[in-house]
């Protein structure tokens, strides 16, 4: 099975400050990445890397199997179609309201018919238990509605790729369990390669080691065998460099000091 | 002192630099789809229609002054009557091209700084690309259409008004007869007056536009640095417009007369 995103020795500095250092790893369809790190040590960056938002100084990327480090923003754009991404935040347009913000890419940047894109709209509020919130403004919601409004844009034209970006940061308990159910529900059900940035150990791990299941007309979240959570990889970066790379079970027991200070 | 000139020097340097870039991307979104239609109509309506009423005050007042200060210069000489020419001519010609771009810079010019910079604080820049949007298309194109349009329209509307004000303090406090200043301010007008009186709003228009998008595309550092751009597009805008008027004044002088 050929990966979906391959990062190949990629390096990046800012002036005399070192982001990345030779990052490596791959990630197969259908798969999970967990990036941990403490706060500056590199992790959203390589999300825009993925994304040809910044471009790296040394190493490729590899994209759907077309290197992207190389490509101008014009030919960005056509691996940019399969790829969503949720931001910090959420970072959801001010002007538009959530159906607009939601169907941003079916509306303005696709050719779909409109009446189809209202439909997927409607059906990935649905998804996301928003659909009565269609006509509220971004302003009107809370952290966690705004961020569950992010996934719903990112997901809404259907793409291979979901990069979240501390999509659980700074949402309680209740509300960052309901986004981890998406994340897994997207890549369960939807089949979506997934990256996951965060420093919210609960949410990582949990997003690791459990699995949606549909029974019947409702899905339900359910402890993962050992095959489905060696399809969720954990990535930790301390200063730039990649100083961990292993399933859930390899995370916990490790002995690294970073780690395991990370982890206490 | 030495190094901090060198680097004063080299940021100017960058952002002219980068400014030129962002006016090459900006001709090439405006002359290649895809076009934003949309969002070019709604940024006709939100510069033009939303700069109209500080249009019509400064204009009308502007004009009013000017008759007034202008009757006691003239009354000196015995020449009243001329005050609708002397309003007239220097409404069409200067005071109204370039009080419009001064109130369009600071309406306009802080208004596109602070929304641009305020999506670039807030990753909403980085989102329209994520979703496969070219923002200079999206954002900036429309904003600059819609400058260059309706700046010459506002600046028309300016000189009307200022004209009429002109006429409110002539009739009414200057004692001129009506018929006798609207043959003065018709006398005034030429067509080479009225060529430059109306290229200048283009060339302001455009610039006041492409400043703002410029500043607030370039804003960092989180609400503090929103509110850096906004002053800094206002101030640049405002100096450009001054300094822009200068040059294409001198170019149309060469030109037409």
């Amino acid at each position: 099975m050929d990966a979906s995103i391959v990062l190949n020795h990629v390096s990046l500095a800012f002036d005399d400050k070192v982001v990345l250092k030779d990052v490596s790893f791959e990630l197969l369809p259908g798969h999970t990445k967990v990036i941990l790190g403490g706060s500056g040590s590199g992790k959203s960056t390589i999300l825009k890397l993925i994304l040809g938002l910044l471009k790296p100084d040394g190493g490729t990327i590899t994209v759907n199997g077309k290197r992207v480090d190389t490509m101008s923003e014009q030919e960005m754009m056509a691996v940019r179609s399969d790829i969503g991404m949720v931001f910090q935040e959420g970072a959801l347009f001010d002007s538009l309201s959530v159906e607009e913000n939601v169907g941003y890419k079916l509306y303005e940047e696709s050719s779909v018919p409109e009446a189809e894109a209202y439909r997927r709209v409607q059906e990935v509020l649905g998804f996301i238990g928003l659909e009565e919130y269609t006509e509220r403004m971004p302003s009107e919601l809370s952290g966690g509605q705004r961020r569950r409004v992010a996934i719903a844009r990112a997901m809404a034209a259907k793409p291979g790729i979901l990069l979240y970006d501390e999509a659980t940061t700074g949402l309680d308990p209740i509300t960052a369990m309901t986004v981890d159910e998406e994340m897994i529900k997207l890549r369960d059900l939807e089949g979506v390669t997934s990256i996951i940035v965060t420093h919210q150990l609960r949410d990582a791990f949990f997003v690791a080691t459990h699995e949606a299941v549909r029974q019947n007309s409702h899905v339900e979240f359910t402890p993962a065998d050992a095959l489905k959570a060696d399809e969720a990889e954990f990535i930790m970066l301390k200063d730039g460099v990649v100083c961990f790379e292993g399933n859930a079970t390899e995370l916990r027991v490790s002995k690294e000091p970073y780690i395991r200070q990370f982890l206490s | 002192m030495f190094d901090l000139l060198e680097r004063w020097l080299k940021n100017g340097i960058f952002e002219v630099q980068e400014y030129v870039r962002l006016q090459a991307a900006t001709i090439r979104g405006a002359t290649s789809p895809p076009f934003y239609y949309r969002d070019i109509i709604i940024q006709l309506d939100a510069i033009g229609v939303g700069s109209l009423t500080v249009v019509l005050l400064t204009g009308f007042f502007t004009g009013a002054v000017l008759a007034l200060q202008s009757g006691i210069t003239l009354d000196q000489f015995g020449a009243r009557p001329f005050v609708g020419r002397l309003v007239s001519a220097s409404m069409l010609k200067e005071l109204g091209p370039v009080l419009t771009g001064l109130m369009l810079a600071g309406r306009i010019g802080s208004g596109i700084a602070a929304e641009l910079g305020s999506m670039v604080v807030t990753d909403q820049i980085n989102a329209l690309r994520a979703l496969g949007t070219d923002p200079v298309r999206k954002l900036v194109v429309p904003r600059v259409v819609a400058g260059f349009v309706m700046a010459p329209i506002l600046t028309i509307i300016a000189d009307t008004v200022g004209i009429l004000g002109g006429w409110m303090v002539a009739v009414f406090q200057l004692r001129v007869a009506p018929s006798v200043y609207w043959t003065s301010v018709i006398d005034g007008l030429y067509p080479n007056d009225a060529w430059m009186g109306i290229i200048k709003p283009f060339c302001l228009g455009y610039v006041i536009a492409s400043i703002g998008c410029h500043v607030g595309l370039r804003t960092h550092g989180g609400t503090q640095g929103v509110g850096r751009a906004t002053t800094s597009a206002v101030v640049a805008a405002s100096v450009a417009v001054v300094a822009v008027d200068l040059v294409v004044t001198q170019l149309l002088i060469t030109l037409l007369y």
